[in-house]
């Protein structure tokens, strides 16, 4: 694109920002006492070591594909969904009335049900935001970020006066019934040594499905297409004969679809239940996710993975540093975001020079 | 309904709870002014009340830690500025980076120097802002209904408050009335004009987000040292989202950006004392009352009460012409 090899452009530049990121974040960890290395040795070993660290790994991973993609997507039309959160938690309502709804006779039925529930729901709330953005011009950050509030303030409103168990303190919904319950890891996965307890279930496989269709929605149909020529050039997209609002429409419900979806893994997959705050920062790091993942769905795969392990190295490295706090891993995902995206241009300038002085000299 | 002594107590901690509200919102006024887009006033918020409380804690004075929550918070006004400004970045990222930022951090390194799950030592004595008592609230505060509204509403805050209530003014004079207020609008209007005429947009930008850093600074310390006695991890609590709702909601100007404050905060003072509030007949849930400055603001977004419309040149880093 600008001369440089491809490689550079997805792979280097991405890699060394993540390790400029991971080096501030082992000083902050020098400045404060403890030893980088063995912190990191912790979370390595802690999220990948053993069956039971990529149970958790791969748990968190796909709540992260789920709203990884649903940023992605809104990239592409040049639309920034900072809202997955608010839309992910949408999601888990329609999750829990779906699967309430109906003493369901088995899990694929009610995987099925949920899954369009919590597309539904989070698109629906993606739906006013986008609308707004669209036709009267309001900044879809900012109505997203609003969109979030609003949201947490909803649901903590109908789990205390609506959707709480008669006779319950607890706010949270009953719990959903027994064919409702997505086979977990230890189910089918039981002899690659997954146990009782990992919360990996087969949700996964359908973010997996999602990284293929987005893919295949992006580059491969005729709609993609429209969206990515709309996020490259509003002007020459009219030109063509694409139409704004649909577009960012249409981009904007799929995003919110997505974010959606990450209720079914973490609402009807591992919770059974609907709890106040179900999403729990996961719409937020979907943003680092498809910064890191350069908005493709193999790179927000990869990305997604990459911060499910952080998440469980974190939790690891709380129980056995006990002096470097759980918080550490929102440091590691800030300094990520900001390096990935922020500061791209600090290290893409030089990098690019780089690399486009040899071609000028042979041509 | 209401007494005037509940009603005087509402408007009391209407005034102490708009305060961090306003001086993120003159922040964000500065700095959005200049066309630099700043959602990270929630983490320069938190950041600048965690180093305010460590600060005091340490010192056992307020006002070195005032000092130290205003210099971590324009160092983060920096940061973003070298993203935003230098380095040509996206400024909504960086916001988000810098909220994350804080978030951490705060957590992190308070954990690792007190050991208090995150918190600091609670803070007494000179180690927090007082509160003052303006002259003559004694004697007036037998004169009726005016009496007890200053005596009891305007007075007795600290001082803090009263810094905020005349930053407004202040903001108003240097962005209406000076030249370089005009310079900063300017920049955030159409900054190419700004560079023909020979003046800098780079040292422009950069001064408003020194600006802003410093304002999001008064308002964490005010969380930490005013309002309550200590830090406690996510303290800001959505205040920087919140300010920056007001900000819009006053369409970028200093006293719509008062009467925003006033409204949120009060709507935050309700919210404390009644679990519900029956109005007319119908019953308001506090959530809903919690979740109206959202709503508000994404009303007045859309543009059918009042079209709010943001600098120009907002958001996009300046390329100069080569």
């Amino acid at each position: 694109m600008n001369g440089i090899p491809r490689w550079v452009d997805i792979a280097l530049i991405p890699l060394i920002n993540l390790a400029l990121a991971l080096l501030v974040s082992a000083l902050v960890i020098a400045l404060i006492g403890e030893n980088p290395a063995d912190a990191m040795g912790v979370m390595i070993r802690g999220a990948v070591g053993s069956a039971y660290g990529w149970g958790y790994t791969l748990y968190y991973a796909t709540n992260f594909i789920f709203t990884g993609l649903a940023v992605a997507v809104a990239f592409h039309a040049r639309m920034f969904n900072i809202g997955g959160e608010g839309q992910a938690a949408l999601g888990g309502l329609g999750v829990a009335l779906v699967c309430l709804a109906i003493p369901w006779p088995h899990w694929t039925l009610a995987l099925v049900a949920a899954s369009f529930g919590a597309a539904l729901f989070g698109a629906a709330w993606a739906a006013v935001p986008a609308w707004l953005q669209a036709t009267r011009g309001s900044h879809i950050v900012i109505t997203t970020i609003m969109f979030n509030f609003i949201a947490s303030a909803l649901l903590v409103y109908l789990l205390v006066n609506v959707l709480k168990v008669p006779g319950s303190m607890a706010p949270e919904t009953a719990r959903f019934p027994e064919g409702a319950r997505l086979p977990s890891a230890y189910d089918w996965g039981a002899w690659m040594g997954f146990g009782r307890s990992a919360p990996l279930n087969v949700a996964f496989f359908l973010a997996l499905g999602c990284c293929v269709a987005v893919w295949v929605l992006i580059w491969k149909t005729r709609l993609g297409y429209e969206i990515r020529a709309f996020g490259q050039s509003e002007p020459a997209a009219k030109y063509a004969g694409i139409r704004p609002v649909r577009t960012i429409m249409i981009a904007m419900l799929i995003s919110g679809g997505l974010a959606g979806l990450m209720a079914v893994n973490a609402v009807q997959g591992e919770a059974e239940r609907l709890i106040i705050d179900s999403v729990q920062g996961a719409g937020f790091v979907g943003i680092a996710v498809a910064l890191m993942g350069r908005s493709h769905p193999l790179g927000v795969l990869l990305a997604a993975i990459l911060f499910g392990a952080l998440y469980q190295g974190g939790a690891e490295l709380e129980f056995e540093i006990p002096a470097i706090s759980r918080e550490m891993i929102v440091v590691i995902q800030a300094l990520v975001i900001l390096f990935t995206g922020a500061l791209d241009n600090m290290v893409r300038g030089p990098v690019e020079g780089m690399f486009r002085r040899p071609r000028k000299g042979a041509a | 309904m209401m007494d005037l002594s509940t009603l005087i107590q509402l408007l009391d901690s209407t005034l102490r709870l708009a305060t961090p509200l306003l001086f993120a919102c003159l922040a964000g006024l500065f700095s959005e002014r200049a066309g630099i887009f700043d959602i990270g006033l929630e983490g320069k918020m938190l950041a600048a009340a965690f180093f305010a409380a460590a600060a005091a804690a340490m010192t056992g004075s307020v006002w070195l830690g005032l000092v130290a929550g205003i210099a971590s918070s324009v160092a983060l006004s920096l940061l973003h500025g070298a993203a935003s400004i230098t380095f040509r970045g996206n400024q909504l990222i960086s916001g988000v980076a810098i909220n994350f930022l804080a978030a951490g951090l705060t957590v992190v390194i308070g954990e690792a120097w007190f050991e208090l799950g995150g918190r600091t030592p609670a803070l007494e004595g000179a180690a927090r802002f007082q509160e003052i008592t303006l002259p003559l609230a004694g004697t007036l505060s037998g004169i009726p209904v005016l009496g007890p509204l200053y005596a009891e509403v305007l007075s007795g805050h600290s001082i803090l408050v009263y810094v905020g209530l005349l930053a407004v003014p202040a903001t108003w004079f240097v962005l209406f009335r000076t030249r370089f207020g005009l310079r900063l609008r300017a920049v955030g209007e159409n900054p190419g004009a700004v560079d023909t005429a020979g003046i800098s947009v780079v040292r422009l930008r950069y001064s408003a987000v020194i600006i802003c850093g410093l304002l999001c600074g008064l308002a964490g310390a005010h969380l930490a040292t005013g309002l309550s006695a200590g830090f406690v991890k996510d303290m800001s609590a959505g205040r920087g989202f919140i300010a920056l709702a007001a900000l819009i909601f006053a369409k970028w100007r200093p006293w719509y950006a008062l009467g925003a404050c006033l409204l949120f905060g009060l709507l935050d003072a309700l919210g404390n004392r009644f679990q519900s509030l029956d109005l007319f007949g119908a019953t308001v849930p506090t959530q809903f009352m919690q979740a109206l400055p959202y709503i508000l603001t994404v009303v007045i977004l859309a543009g059918f009460v009042g079209k709010a419309t943001p600098p120009r040149a907002g958001g996009t880093p300046y390329v100069k012409e080569r």
